[in-house]
């Protein structure tokens, strides 16, 4: 009877910590969506003259997407080869290899390469675009741009949003292009799959608007606009220590991956869920 | 080069790989050198049953591929299926063509195979084949012999 009391004090007393946690935590999770939106909202004030210095947008482009060229390259031909064997493998008891094409292609473009080009994108250019701005917060550079009545978001956050944006689609197409040629050189090359029956499959089931463009621009589109905007909030907002940028940068691949999945189940409902 | 031409030049280039990239997609993964909607004209036909047929099957004719499906409808009076075809502007066909739904081997999806006729005037935009053939449903195709048999 004593132990039962006990256990039940117990219980009680887990769930009242979780929901004190939870109270804690909410607030501060609205907290940190409005500091996000303000932000956002100045980064797209920033903008239009972020668009006045292509020099230092362009310098960004290099530092977040052909940087990202080398991971995203050869994780493109790697998936590829994965989807054309595991498909080759499935679909040869059924004597449909001919559909392998098909079945690379579509699942490269509506899926697989806007999802892994950014969730690659945030672990490669989105956690050093967190550290980045968290340390140039950190060692007060954005305070001292201010003091100077330079607004660190046209002059930093911005080109960097700006330059992420463009980056992500281009890397997305170049990882999903990759993707099908890696494909294509297990199915035809390694395997024996008709090299003419792999295409025209291919052709006859992607179409360019719903699938292309759709899936691969679109939803890169997407993905790149919140990847660069977890990435500069999470150092515009850490705590300007050793162990904040940390953290900030660990939030920001957590967050990054979490929003990309989530929404692409959103956006797939939404292109591809009608039909 | 100086380091800013450098970097230009990188990014130049990436944006150029990309491009290309996105034109491998467009040309060659999808169909867009294929039938652009502009040189179609589209046609309708009637049937009792599509069976499995989907918007986007190809429609043929000896074989050779002259234009798709674009809508499946149902016709609230009659209760008939309307099958809108867009064809390729290349291929005039006879006003008596007959359009019948056959499936690409046994599994295999189904697809609108056209059969010419010999009237000398030709189908255009918003014509209707009238001579069509449905869909072979297999159920029904087997409750058909399974009755022949009991008689």
């Amino acid at each position: 009877m004593r132990f039962h009391r006990v256990l039940v004090a117990t219980l009680v007393e887990i769930f009242a910590s979780i929901g004190r946690r939870g109270l804690r935590f909410f607030p501060l999770l609205i907290l940190r969506l409005g500091r996000g939106s303000l932000l956002l909202f100045r980064i797209l004030a920033g903008l239009p003259r972020a668009c006045l210095r292509p020099g230092l947008v362009v310098k960004q482009i290099h530092g977040l997407g052909v940087l990202s060229l080398p991971i995203i390259a050869v994780s493109g031909v790697f998936v590829g080869m994965v989807l054309g064997l595991q498909g080759y493998i499935n679909l040869v008891d059924y004597g449909a290899t001919a559909q392998l094409g098909a079945l690379v292609a579509l699942a490269l473009v509506r899926e697989m390469g806007p999802v892994i080009s950014a969730l690659l994108y945030a672990g490669r250019a989105g956690s050093a675009l967190t550290a980045e701005i968290g340390l140039m917060k950190a060692t007060e550079q954005l305070a001292s741009m201010e003091m100077m009545a330079v607004d660190p978001f046209q002059r930093v956050l911005a080109p960097r949003f700006l330059a992420g944006l463009i980056a992500m689609p281009l890397l997305a197409c170049i990882f999903t292009a990759l993707g099908i040629l890696g494909g294509w050189y297990i199915a035809v090359w390694q395997l024996g799959v008709d090299s003419g029956s792999f295409w025209s499959q291919m052709q006859a089931s992607v179409q360019f608007v719903d699938d292309v463009v759709d899936g691969v621009l679109i939803k890169s589109l997407v993905f790149g606009f919140v990847a660069n905007w977890i990435a500069v909030f999470e150092g515009y907002d850490c705590l300007p220590t050793s162990e904040g940028i940390s953290r900030a940068t660990t939030r920001t691949v957590v967050n990054t991956s979490l929003t990309v999945l989530a929404l692409d189940f959103v956006l797939t409902a939404l292109m591809f869920g009608g039909n | 080069m100086s380091g800013s031409r450098k970097l230009e030049f990188t990014v130049g280039l990436f944006v150029a790989i990309a491009l290309l990239a996105f034109f491998v997609l467009a040309m060659r993964v999808s169909d867009m050198s294929g039938l652009a909607e502009g040189d179609s004209y589209t046609v309708q036909a009637r049937f009792q049953n599509v069976g499995g047929l989907y918007v986007r099957a190809p429609v043929t004719m000896a074989g050779v591929r002259v234009g798709r499906v674009s809508a499946i409808e149902l016709d609230p009076d009659t209760f008939e299926a309307v099958v809108s075809m867009a064809l390729d502007r290349r291929y005039p066909l006879p006003t008596d063509t007959s359009a019948s739904i056959l499936t690409a081997g046994i599994v295999g999806e189904q697809y609108i195979g056209l059969e010419p006729g010999g009237m000398d005037e030709y189908l255009n935009e918003g014509s209707e084949i009238v001579l069509t053939q449905s869909a072979l449903v297999l159920e029904r195709l087997i409750g058909r012999f399974l009755t022949s048999l009991n008689e």
